[in-house]
């Protein structure tokens, strides 16, 4: 391997030689870039989870210093980064098979397996380490209590063996915000479990608007989502009743006096515009078992806007801590 | 042994190795540097917080 890499070094600094390397000697670290070790950590499911979890770091009571404030959110980005990570590892050979995830680096051939596993496991002790040392060990374990239930819990346990994966395993997503409260507290309280619960409630509507038209790549990899099991007709059902009952929850950080006004009426106009939404999934033209004949216009609309929704939503919760 | 009997890189593919490796090198490098500076402004703090505590 080392000769291996000198010989590159060699060409490089050489120029016009060419290289004695050879096309089968090639191991798949050579072929990765830089991004492809950035898309492991799936950057856009970090982002919402900074998102989320700044929240819970800035409506905590006390002072937290910017520097220890910015070290634990990055270490919660490490921390869900690293989850990704091993979730990638492990789920390898179904993301082969799914047109979504087929293009991923490890199913690709960019990353080899067992390097995509290292750097998952030491990016999550990295990360469990440095929240330790820089905020408490009550967020530390917090934080590596939301790596394991998203890998253990979720990604071996419960996936491939039940419809209700996402709504059980949508509290690994929800972790963010009590982690960042955690930081700055060292303990938790009502409110960011309540933000706890939102989360965890947003979960199921937004990813099955998406498994509604995304099934065929789920039965193929052998995922029990709940359209592949129960059905579409089902599934809209499940979307409707979760959106009904995640709306009002939503009130109650204003309802209980956490929040304010602005917060209040924020989340309700955005949940009215969510049921909205899942009432059209819900009644979207469809044939006897609940097959969509509009292409699932309806389902993709409201996935789509499920993820405006929690930006919105928790974007609500900074402008109210802001002004109030 | 075996190595000679396959074929060798093409010029833009040893180039694009090349490029390829720079490129993590040069990520690894901002990784370290980063972790480093904020290694040592929480330090920073963390002792200025003793220190004040401690006055």
């Amino acid at each position: 391997m080392q000769a291996h890499s000198d010989a590159i070094a060699m060409t490089d600094a050489g120029g016009d030689t060419l290289s004695p390397l050879v096309g089968s000697m090639l191991t798949p670290a050579d072929m990765s870039t830089a991004r492809d070790w950035l898309m492991m950590l799936k950057p856009r499911v970090v982002l919402l989870v900074v998102y989320s979890g700044l929240a819970g770091l800035l409506v905590a009571p006390g002072h937290i210093n910017p520097v220890i404030a910015f070290a634990a959110m990055l270490c919660i980005a490490l921390g869900a980064g690293a989850s990704g990570a091993i979730n990638m590892w492990y789920d390898r050979d179904i993301d082969a098979v799914m047109k979504r995830t087929a293009k991923r680096p490890i199913p690709s051939g960019r990353i080899a397996p067992d390097d995509a596993l290292g750097y998952g496991v030491f990016l999550a002790v990295a990360s469990v380490i440095m929240m330790g040392l820089a905020t408490n060990w009550f967020a530390a374990m917090l934080l590596a209590g939301s790596i394991f239930y998203y890998v253990v819990i979720y990604t071996m346990w419960l996936k491939r063996r039940t419809p209700q994966n996402i709504v059980i395993g949508g509290a690994a997503g929800a972790f963010p915000p009590l982690i960042g409260w955690a930081a700055v507290t060292g303990s938790l309280s009502v409110m960011p479990w309540i933000l706890f619960g939102m989360i965890f409630m947003w979960t199921p509507p937004h990813f099955w608007s998406l498994s509604l038209w995304a099934h065929e790549d789920y039965k193929r990899a052998g995922v029990p989502m709940l359209p592949v099991v129960a059905g579409a007709k089902e599934t809209r059902r499940q979307v409707m009743l979760y959106t009904i009952a995640m709306v009002p929850f939503t009130l109650l950080p204003w309802y209980l006096g956490y929040s304010g006004p602005v917060y209040g009426v924020s989340a309700a106009l955005l949940g009215v515009w969510f049921l909205f939404d899942a009432w059209r999934v819900y009644t979207d033209t469809q044939d006897a078992i609940g097959i969509s004949l509009t292409n699932d216009k309806p389902a993709k609309a409201c996935f789509k806007y499920s993820i405006l929704y929690l930006f919105a939503l928790f974007g609500a919760v900074y402008i109210d801590w802001a002004v109030r | 042994m075996m190595a000679d009997s396959l074929p060798p890189l093409s010029r833009e593919e040893s180039k694009e190795l090349g490029k390829r490796r720079r490129g993590r090198n040069i990520a690894m490098l901002i990784a370290l540097v980063a972790v480093s500076a904020l290694f040592y402004a929480i330090s920073m703090v963390k002792m200025s917080a003793h220190i004040g505590g401690a006055g």
